[in-house]
């Protein structure tokens, strides 16, 4: 309707390569860039530059997880765990010597990739069910030593207040700066992940996800590459893990516990395995769906509760409509929301000559 | 096409939740209470809250605070992080001067935005026991015994059980395996060393629905003398179970904040199973309160029934306390600014720490918040279960206050 497919040609190796080839979807990229790093912080009130700033850091979180469980096949039940691994090595890194968020990030991301190798080494034997209790046990054995280690931990509290993220000199305190700097990172992570799964690695997780054993006859080194997205997802989650602990200025284990994981697992599974766009769409929705769902039980629950009884059902309409929704566009499209996007667009393209 | 309408539908409800966020009104002052009615702490907060509710409905039905209504903006947030930093900002958008904090790991998470923003949080018997400095956390207040000082009244409540004198005697300490149960130990161990009795550790792992080897050890092997009982959920219930099951008595346990309401009680079987049993409060436990009353009369004048969630005494009264002392800040503020409803979270903050003998006839500890002491003192009071009620066995008290506050003011 608005655009033509046809009639571009490629004639280099680089327009072979472009991430997007289309015109308009360069267009878009541009409409999405102007609004996400322009209008929005300026003209969004803290409010909802602070929802936003929540919905970034559990964009990255799922694109993690999906790398692990959308595209390699494998599952793991102990992502927030990752998480804790990364924010608790960033701010003991930041505390005791000092160090910056550039520092501090990327150390975050790796000390969670170790440790993701190692709880990876499962997958090498086991599948399915069986994989998920492995990581289900990296879970609470990641949990209990943080717990238990007043070195990691940094006290009886468990909790670790981290200073400001500081770039030249300039603290990034208020919701504004705070959306910048997530953003760009989130940007990172989305591009970053793009590019991951339509190169040579990508291929080789997409190809032991749809079948491991052909995919070893085809030549792909499987164990390297499960042990590898293992790591991948892991360092995703670490990263996740360190902006939530700048976000929030403390990095406490309580805030990475088992909801945590099953939530994200959820994220990608209503967003849509296996793919990118459906990771953000899942993120923002698990993030989202509740306060919208509150919003709109405040407006409406006034017609049928009155007074103090309000609040408790408010509460509970919140999490059957959660739940209810969740079900409504799986049973819509299983596919997640991905597919449902597709869908829509795919009804555009022709529209209005569909035959 | 049907794709497109449920599209449609998600896009109409997101439009409706924008434009209704933005209407705060004014001449209110608007207080920001977090919950967590659906979380796994919903058995505390589907009777803690409407307590919460039920005091502000009082004040409001007699005219509010010097003449202005008080609004309060609840939100539900599972006791999940994110859900709680979002129902902040939720709150200081619609200009909340005060925030009821619900949850140690949210308290933690906020404690650095509640003084960037200067709008004071409360976090009556959880949270940090270092944040009853007031000086060092300025805009956070306990207003109710903290950890370290309800592990100090403890050892205070069995020093007098067990004739004065603790040299030599054995003292178990019964917790749940978490940074909230851990927090009193280091106040234990330094009572231990003064008082000359042996303490010994038992931690019970989450969920804490197991603790047989714990218990036996405790009645059977290290033969304690007193149980302090830090646990939390349904491990309370358990451990009245245990502990009953291998001979020990109940009389020589007592229970802290958190293992002490009537749902715990009845969890283990009701008040029979349970005689003899002792707890500590931190606001007064039982209906025989005059502002109890008072809630009941209102709902009687408006021809409605007492909400059922007033016989949940323990954790009702908590809920009447924090608004108690909220509601008190916010008067103290508003006669500061001579009748003006517009009142900043500042104002507020330096009302809260003019609160003293403030005690709605006994529901509330004889407190006295300070610029030094947000927690107010820290005191509690020990009852009893006796027949099927919770009786008063001390008045409010508190223990080696001293050694408390040296702690509070290192910080650590």
């Amino acid at each position: 309707m608005f655009h033509r497919e046809s009639g571009y040609y490629k004639t280099t190796y680089a327009a072979d390569m472009e991430l997007y080839p289309l015109p308009i979807t360069k267009t878009a990229m541009v409409v999405i860039g102007v609004l996400f790093f322009g209008l929005f912080p300026a003209l969004m009130t803290d409010y909802y530059l602070s929802i936003i700033n929540l919905c970034a850091i559990a964009v990255v979180g799922a694109l993690g997880l999906n790398i692990l469980v959308g595209f390699t096949g494998q599952i793991s039940v102990g992502h927030a765990a990752f998480m804790s691994v990364g924010a608790y090595t960033a701010a003991n890194l930041a505390t005791r010597w000092d160090l910056p968020f550039w520092i501090t990030m990327p150390a975050g991301g790796l000390m969670a990739m170790a440790i993701g190798l190692i709880v990876g080494l499962p997958s090498l034997r086991v599948k399915g069910l069986y994989l998920a209790i492995a990581t289900l046990a990296a879970q609470f054995i990641i949990e209990w030593i943080i717990n238990h280690t007043p070195a990691i931990s940094g006290g009886v509290q468990a909790s670790i207040e981290v200073p400001r993220p500081n770039l030249f000199g300039w603290d990034m305190d208020t919701q504004t700066e705070m959306y910048y700097f997530l953003m760009v990172l989130t940007t990172i992570a989305i591009v970053a992940t793009l590019n991951l799964v339509r190169s040579r690695i990508g291929r080789a997780f997409i190809a032991i996800r749809d079948q491991d054993i052909a995919a070893e006859i085809i030549g792909i080194n499987v164990y390297r590459y499960k042990l590898l997205a293992f790591g991948l997802s892991s360092f995703y989650a670490g990263v996740a893990g360190v902006m939530y602990t700048y976000y929030l200025g403390i990095a406490n284990y309580e805030m990475f516990q088992l909801p945590i994981s099953i939530d994200y697992l959820a994220m990608i599974i209503i967003g849509g395995l296996g793919s990118i766009l459906g990771t953000i769409f899942g993120a923002v929705f698990i993030t989202l769906l509740p306060v919208v769902v509150r919003v709109f039980m405040e407006v409406v629950g006034v017609y049928f509760v009155e007074g103090v009884y309000l609040a408790q059902v408010i509460a509970q309409m919140r999490l059957i409509l959660f739940g209810g929704l969740i079900i409504l566009f799986l049973v819509v499209e299983p596919e997640g929301l991905n597919k449902l996007w597709q869908n829509i667009r795919n009804y555009f393209r022709v529209w209005p000559f569909s035959h | 096409m049907k794709h497109v309408r449920s599209g449609l539908l998600a896009a109409s409800i997101v439009a409706a939740a924008t434009l209704q966020a933005a209407a705060a009104q004014a001449g209110e002052i608007v207080v920001g209470m977090q919950c967590d009615r659906t979380g796994p702490t919903q058995t505390v907060g589907t009777f803690l809250c409407p307590g919460y509710h039920d005091y502000v409905k009082l004040v409001n039905s007699r005219g509010g605070i010097e003449g202005h209504t008080v609004k309060v903006l609840e939100i539900d947030h599972e006791y999940k992080v994110p859900p709680g930093m979002e129902a902040y900002q939720r709150f200081k958008a619609e200009g909340a001067v005060i925030v009821a904090i619900y949850g140690t790991p949210h308290t933690q998470a906020l404690t650095p935005l509640l003084m960037e923003d200067k709008i004071p949080g409360t976090s009556p018997g959880f949270g940090s026991a270092a944040a009853a400095n007031g000086e060092k956390y300025p805009y956070l207040f306990p207003i109710a015994a903290t950890y370290w000082s309800q592990g100090a009244a403890a050892v205070k409540f069995a020093k007098d059980q067990l004739g004065g004198n603790l040299k030599g005697k054995k003292i178990a300490y019964l917790f749940y395996d978490n940074p909230a149960g851990r927090e009193p130990l280091p106040v234990l161990h330094k009572l231990a060393k003064k008082e000359g009795f042996e303490l010994k550790e038992f931690a019970v792992p989450p969920p804490g629905v197991e603790m047989k080897v714990q218990v036996q050890d405790i009645a059977r092997r290290f033969r304690a003398d007193f149980v302090i009982n830090h646990t939390f959920g349904k491990a309370p219930s358990v451990s009245i179970n245990e502990m009953t099951r291998n001979g020990y008595s109940l009389n020589k346990m007592v229970g802290l904040v958190w293992a002490a309401a009537e749902s715990n009680i009845m969890g283990a079987g009701g008040w029979d199973k349970a005689q003899g049993f002792n707890v500590m409060q931190f606001a007064g436990a039982g209906s025989d309160y005059p502002v109890l009353d008072e809630i009941k009369a209102m709902y009687k004048a408006e021809g409605k029934e007492v909400p059922r969630e007033m016989d949940t005494t323990v954790y009702y009264n908590r809920g009447v306390l924090a608004a108690a002392l909220h509601l008190k800040a916010i008067e103290n503020a508003v006669k500061a600014k001579g009748g003006s409803a517009d009142v900043s979270g500042e104002d507020v903050k330096n009302g809260f720490e003019k609160i003293q003998n403030f005690t709605l006839g006994g529901i509330l500890p004889p407190m006295a918040i300070t610029k030094q002491d947000h927690e107010g003192g820290g005191w509690v009071r020990i009852f009893k279960v006796e027949g099927d009620g919770f009786k008063p066995v001390t008045e409010w008290m508190r223990g080696y206050r001293d050694i408390v506050e040296a702690m509070v003011k290192e910080g650590h």
